[in-house]
């Protein structure tokens, strides 16, 4: 009887708990929350100059301006004018140095939102311009750094490359990408009694921003809520980024007395907010005659923007995963966190993994390419072993290797070989239209790297009605969070996952909680949350199991009842008893993931708790007379151990793929010489559509693989590691015009790109 | 009024309320701001949250709503989505509004696209979500089945960051299920199948069912031109800033005596200037209610095109003639933008990437100019003076398009080349237009936009070809002297070099498909 009332909501295809209310506009979003009658809306104005000194800030015209009520510059903060969560290094208004286009300079409330935009535009600010650094490759040869550089090193990569049968060497740049939540950065703060600030926050950290309020209000966390919902998208930009406008519309609230709302519009959004880091990656490989790499050496410069922000990790991630899936006994790998003048740039689903893994694989192609074989066929020679080579540079040991098994089968079911020869003959036929095809893999590393933030709280309450509510520190941003671990405690108490009501992350329910981020939501919320399921569950076991006389184990859940010994009532009926005879129906959980430990100095140990893999093949069509492709079909095989969820795991899947298709091929961040940023909006930064998806989409989720390491129903992590899928893309494009191409192809592969990489005279 | 006053616009004017049609009732705006759009309206006003901005630029869908419109012969409504971020609220007059609370608030039950949306997991954060419902829905009540292409082009304008659109697709697939299996088409049929009945009525094809709407929205007509003075100065006429005259000739005297006037007509570039730049124009003059401006006239020998057309209206007809442009069109914007965009608007808006340009200089088309009562016809080719600098002259605006009917053995192409396939601005646009006469000789229109100020014929690439045998040595020539004709600007949507490159080799796309046309076609 046990085994089979396991697992009844988990594994389940259930619904995005929210799913209804998003169909009927119905789901409230921050700005959807009925305004209080007083409220302000705050706007902010931004620096015209990528670097410069303020040497004078006149704002009368902007108070003067219509329904203009309060005005603050830099001075105007009572605390830490500091928003960033790492170094404080990020002014949440500029004082008297600018150091990008768009920094906020000043903010300013009005009676309308309108009237607050308007405002800003009649500043009339005095620069002392100074000379700006925009690129990494600038930066780097100009050893502006904002971070320390980080160097790793494993095995001999300069004698292995010396001695291999074969060298190559080369650079390539990668660009950034915008995270483009639907809905923009917003907050609402409204002052409370004795000083006290309530703020809803479209973040995915709630906790931070309410450290960096608190601190820009020079009051005590205690004084500071925070409180959010949901957000329409998040992918990192929601990460260290909220904490700014959060802190703004406190302090303008906290000025006026009134609730004062902060929500940025697209542009402004897109100009002051940091992005995916973009990449020049320099290379030098040495391999065999079958292309199996015997040492490889890595130049990272990364654009990390004017602040370190959460640059440090993400670079340090970058490091993690230039492996990918491959085992490189002899590397060296140089890290270069480069300071320049743009905007800050920041988390962005994968956190750096993204970048190193588009280095592995765009070395790989190279080889592929120079010894004339299949790509694949160089992947396989190259991928990590099960019993040996699966030691990390980082010196982790991979014990939970599938990367064979993926491929493989997505090989079969694909019919890649087939489809291979079919593209090579319609290439041979075809002159301004190339067909490509590439199959590549994703091993993701789980866990936060530094290692305090791998912790969870939940807080479960049952009320004599037997309902439930249901709060963690996660925050859900569309993943389906919520509905995942509302599935973990409806399974440990047996009741209907509806029984369970979903309540906002606050701040003053579950405190001191890490982002939601680095994919870890359901792997540290759900087993919170399960712990305090269980702690009540052991409660209302030894009360019944008293109660009725019976030992412990008699005392079982199912369908909706509790089984007890012959007999078996209601779990309201079990829950009303239990408050009757004064048991506790409320706990806290927490959890902190086992096993994991880094050295930073030696940068080796085992910074992840298990991997995620998946692999991806992809099928493309170039027009090499304008460089444009449109993506025909992708078959993707994805691990996510044994699924919490299918349906939602599948949605991560393709929505993450899409996600890295747009980041190497449409989306095109662009700055000016000045360092304005000049795709700040949907009109010029274009992200995928429905028609860039393949019409022939194939996902499936690896059956059978349950995590080797003890997570919440052995389920993995799945919101970041598909985003690295689209990486078949790129590569797709790549073998697609391998035969007329003659130099490197850049990322994004937009048409330009492409066209700049095929030979000229190809016409004639 | 203040009789004191310049008193030359039309005698009827008088100030009155936006009247429109939301959920069976009839709605009088009198008090809004000036330059407030739908979408602020909805959610400002009316507290109806369902509604979102995710761009303010109609370039992403989340504000995504359907409009309803009177037939021509006002016996049924015509629906069509639209951006309410670019719906300049005094537009409204006379139409009808869905939003997605408009399918779900009265009805216990979801609308069939909702269900489907929720039963194929098509939404994730949920903040695109009413945006897509709102397009699904559209089409819900204008077909009764679908496929895969359709759906890429009634949600092209319509962006989701979440869920890869896979999911969505699928709803829309399968959305028809969820009523019915049938659907009634025909009105009155016998065996009514009430759940697909309760859909229908909201509005759509069968015009029995919309009796109560239809009757609403005919109290919705206005014989008279419709005023809208700032809110401030109701009684003084140099302060009107909004005027939606009936007819042709009310729109001429208003332009005449109103230097300051400037013409709204699907309002996809005004609005823009609205919501972006804060652009306060003293004086809009709506040419969407102007029958009239609203025709497209086909004779023998042209196809004459209104001044109020829609893309969505022309495009159909252009079609018709030239069936080779259909790639091209749907890369024409978004559905919505074509719903309300116009081709006078493309046109006048003087823009060096007006996608529509480059086809219409090929094809010779004529711009008819009206001033009060008087008319010139100016060749397009002769309209652009400098960079959105036009030819029109103050006091005078396009009354409608002439475009030639299609030549004999003409070969007519038009490229456009952007970073992604739909819904973006061009960083070329290209359109040839190659004929032949009885003697074998060949003579070629060739016109790019974005290699220019303006958008351009390519004068001395075409006499080069036309004096020259048709083949691959005088395509890679011409390619030379094209090179040499145009000196793009680099920006962010392409190099220079690039826009060069590509020009030139559109051009052998296009001349070598013509001379070879045996090879497979060359368009990705
Ligand atoms: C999201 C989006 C996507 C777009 N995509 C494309 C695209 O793919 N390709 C493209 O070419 N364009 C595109 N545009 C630009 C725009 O939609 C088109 O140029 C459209 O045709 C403009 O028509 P409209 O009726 O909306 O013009 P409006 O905004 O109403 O007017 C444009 C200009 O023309 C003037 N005008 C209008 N009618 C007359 C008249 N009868 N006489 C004199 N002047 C007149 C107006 O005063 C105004 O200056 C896009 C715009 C948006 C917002
Ligand atoms: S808000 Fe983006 S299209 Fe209207
Ligand atoms: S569901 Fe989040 S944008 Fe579509």
């Amino acid at each position: 009887m046990k085994t089979e009332t396991q697992n009844s909501h988990i594994g389940e295809t259930l619904g995005h708990d929210s799913a209804i209310l998003h169909v009927r506009g119905s789901a409230r979003f921050t700005d959807d929350i009925r305004e209080p009658r007083d409220i302000l809306h705050a706007a902010i104005g931004l620096s015209e100059y990528a670097h410069a000194t303020l040497v004078q800030v006149d704002l009368e015209k902007v108070r003067q301006a219509p329904g203009v009520i309060a005005v603050i510059t830099a001075k105007d903060i009572p605390g830490a004018n500091n928003f960033g969560a790492v170094l404080a290094d990020d002014p949440i208004l500029a004082d008297t140095l600018v150091e990008y286009h768009g920094q906020a300079i000043f903010a300013v409330a009005a009676t309308s939102a309108n009237a607050a935009r308007k405002a800003v535009l009649s500043a009339s600010i005095n620069y002392q311009d100074l000379p700006a650094i925009l690129t990494a490759r600038a930066a780097a040869e100009a050893h502006s750094y904002i971070l320390p550089t980080e160097k790793l090193d494993s095995g001999d990569s300069q004698s292995a490359i010396d001695s291999a049968c074969h060298q190559l060497s080369g650079e390539v740049n990668l660009g950034g990408q915008d995270q483009f939540y639907m809905e923009g950065q917003i907050a609402i703060a409204t002052p409370e009694e004795q000083g006290a600030m309530q703020i809803y926050s479209s973040t995915q950290h709630p906790s931070e921003v309410q450290h960096i309020v608190a601190q820009a209000l020079n009051i005590q966390s205690k004084d500071v809520t925070i409180i959010c919902r949901r957000m329409g998208g998040g992918f990192g930009g929601k990460e260290s980024q909220p904490s700014q406008f959060a802190a703004l519309a406190a302090i303008l609230a906290q000025k006026t007395k009134r609730p004062v709302k902060l929500r940025l519009d697209r542009d402004t959004d897109m100009r002051v907010t940091g992005k995916r880091h973009d990449f020049n990656i320099r290379y030098t490989v040495g391999f065999d005659k079958l292309g199996l790499i015997e040492g490889i050496e890595f130049k990272f410069s990364a654009r990390c923007g004017m602040s370190a922000d959460l640059s440090g990790a993400i670079n340090d991630r970058t490091m993690f995963h230039c492996d990918n899936a491959y085992y490189l006994p002899n590397i060296s790998i140089q890290s270069y966190r480069c300071k320049t003048n743009t905007v800050s740039n920041t988390a962005f689903r994968g956190f750096g993994g993204p970048q190193g893994m588009f280095a592995i694989e765009y070395v790989i192609d190279e080889i592929a390419r120079y010894l004339n074989k299949d790509p694949l066929s160089i992947r396989r020679k190259n991928f990590y072993g099960i019993k040996n080579r699966n030691i990390t540079p980082y010196q982790q040991k991979i014990r939970d290797n599938v990367i064979w098994r993926i491929v493989s089968e997505l090989q079969t079911t694909s019919d890649y070989q087939q489809r291979k020869q079919d593209i090579a003959e319609f290439n041979a036929n075809s002159r301004f239209q190339k067909r490509g095809i590439a199959l590549t893999p994703v091993k993701f590393g789980i866990s936060f790297t530094a290692l305090h933030l791998n912790q969870a709280g939940a807080l479960v309450h049952i009320y004599q009605d037997g309902s439930i509510h249901l709060n963690h520190g996660g925050t859900e941003m569309g993943q389906g969070l919520f509905t995942k671990v509302a599935q973990v405690v409806a399974e440990e108490f047996q009741v209907r996952p509806d029984l369970i009501k979903i309540t906002a992350t606050d701040t003053s329910k579950v405190p001191n909680t890490s982002a939601t981020a680095a994919s870890s939501g359901s792997d540290l919320n759900g087993k919170a949350a399960q712990q305090a399921a269980l702690i009540i569950k052991a409660r209302l076991i030894d009360f019944a199991a008293d109660k009725y006389d019976i030992h412990t184990s008699e005392v079982i859940f199912k369908d909706s009842r509790v089984y007890i010994g012959d007999q078996s009532l209601p779990f309201e009926d079990l829950i009303n008893q239990a408050y009757m005879a004064r048991i506790s129906l409320s706990s806290t959980g927490f959890y902190r993931t086992p096993k994991i430990h880094f050295d930073r100095t030696t940068f080796t140990g085992n910074p992840f708790y298990y991997f995620s893999y998946g692999a991806a093949v992809s099928e493309v069509l170039v027009d090499t007379l304008t460089g444009e492709h449109r993506l025909l079909r992708t078959d993707i095989l994805h691990d996510c151990g044994n699924s919490l969820n299918p349906a939602l795991d599948i949605g991560q899947i393709e929505g993450g793929f899409m996600q890295g298709v747009g980041w190497l091929t449409s989306e095109e961040l662009c700055f000016s010489d000045q360092g304005e940023l000049e795709t700040h909006a949907p009109s010029t930064y274009k992200v995928p559509l429905c028609s860039d998806t393949p019409e022939d989409f194939r996902v499936n989720i690896l059956r059978h693989n349950p995590n080797k390491e003890n997570t919440i129903y052995r389920s993995k992590a799945v919101g970041e590691p598909p985003l690295m899928l689209g990486l078949s893309v790129f590569f797709a494009i790549k073998d697609a015009i391998s035969s007329i191409a003659n130099s490197a192809l850049q990322a994004p592969a937009t048409p330009e790109s492409v066209l700049n990489t095929i030979k000229q005279n190809h016409l004639s | 009024m203040n009789p004191k006053k310049k008193q030359a616009l039309p005698k009827t004017i008088q100030h009155q309320p936006v009247r429109f049609v939301l959920d069976g009732e009839l709605i009088d705006v009198n008090d809004y701001t000036t330059n407030q759009t739908l979408l602020e309206y909805l959610r400002d006003t009316l507290q109806r949250k369902g509604t979102k901005e995710g761009c303010a630029e109609g370039d992403c869908g989340a504000c995504t709503v359907v409009l309803g419109q009177l037939s021509e012969d006002k016996e049924s409504i015509q629906l069509s989505t639209s951006n309410a971020c670019l719906q300049y609220l005094p537009t409204l007059d006379g139409k009808q509004v869905f939003t997605v609370e408009s399918l779900g608030s009265e009805l216990a039950d979801l609308h069939p696209v909702q269900r489907s949306l929720v039963e194929h997991h098509g939404s994730q954060c949920g903040f695109c979500t009413p945006g897509f419902v709102m397009s699904l829905f559209w089409l819900y009540k204008n077909k009764t089945q679908t496929c895969y292409q359709e759906l890429l082009e009634v949600l092209s304008g319509n962006i989701c960051r979440c869920t890869g659109y896979r999911s969505i697709l699928d709803a829309g697939l399968h959305m028809y299920k969820y009523a019915s299996s049938v659907i009634p088409t025909v009105p009155n049929t016998e065996d009514k199948n009430p759940e697909a009945e309760k859909w229908m009525s909201l509005a759509g094809p069968s015009p029995t069912q919309n009796n109560a709407n239809l009757a609403l929205l005919k109290r919705c007509v206005r014989k008279t031109t419709f005023a809208q003075y700032a809110q401030e100065e109701r009684q003084d006429p140099s302060k009107l800033h909004y005027l939606a005259p009936q007819s042709t000739e009310d729109l001429a005297s208003i332009v005449l005596d109103r230097p300051d006037a400037t013409l709204l007509a699907g309002g996809t570039d005004i609005g823009v200037s609205i919501t972006k730049a804060f652009t306060e124009f003293p004086l809009l003059v709506y040419t969407g209610n102007i029958k009239a401006l609203k025709k497209i006239n086909i004779t023998a020998n042209q196809t004459e095109v209104g001044s109020a057309v829609t893309l969505s209206q022309i495009i159909p007809t252009l079609l018709s003639e030239y069936p080779e442009l259909e790639d091209f069109f749907k890369r024409f914007a978004s559905l919505p933008i074509r719903n309300i965009a116009t081709l006078a608007g493309n046109i006048c808006n003087a823009s060096p990437v007006g996608d529509s340009i480059p086809l219409l200089l090929c094809l010779d088309s004529h711009l008819k100019l009206r001033t009060g009562n008087s008319h010139r016809v100016l060749p397009l080719s002769e309209f652009y003076l400098g960079y959105q600098k036009t030819a029109l002259q103050t006091g005078e605006f396009l009354e409608s398009i002439q475009i030639p009917r299609r030549g004999q053995s003409a070969h007519l192409a038009s490229f456009k080349v952007s970073k992604r396939h739909d819904q973006d601005i061009s960083a070329v646009c290209a359109a040839f237009y190659l004929k032949h006469n009885d003697r074998s000789e060949h003579s070629i229109k060739i016109a790019y936009g974005g290699m220019a100020a303006i958008p351009k014929r390519a004068t001395a690439t075409e006499d080069f070809i036309n004096n020259n045998h048709l083949n691959t040595e005088t395509i890679l020539q011409a390619m030379n002297i094209l090179k040499q004709e145009f000196t793009p600007l680099s920006d962010f949507r392409a190099s220079a070099e690039y826009r060069s490159k590509v020009a030139g080799n559109l051009l052998y796309r296009f001349l070598n498909e013509v001379i070879y046309p045996d090879t497979p076609p060359a368009t990705a």
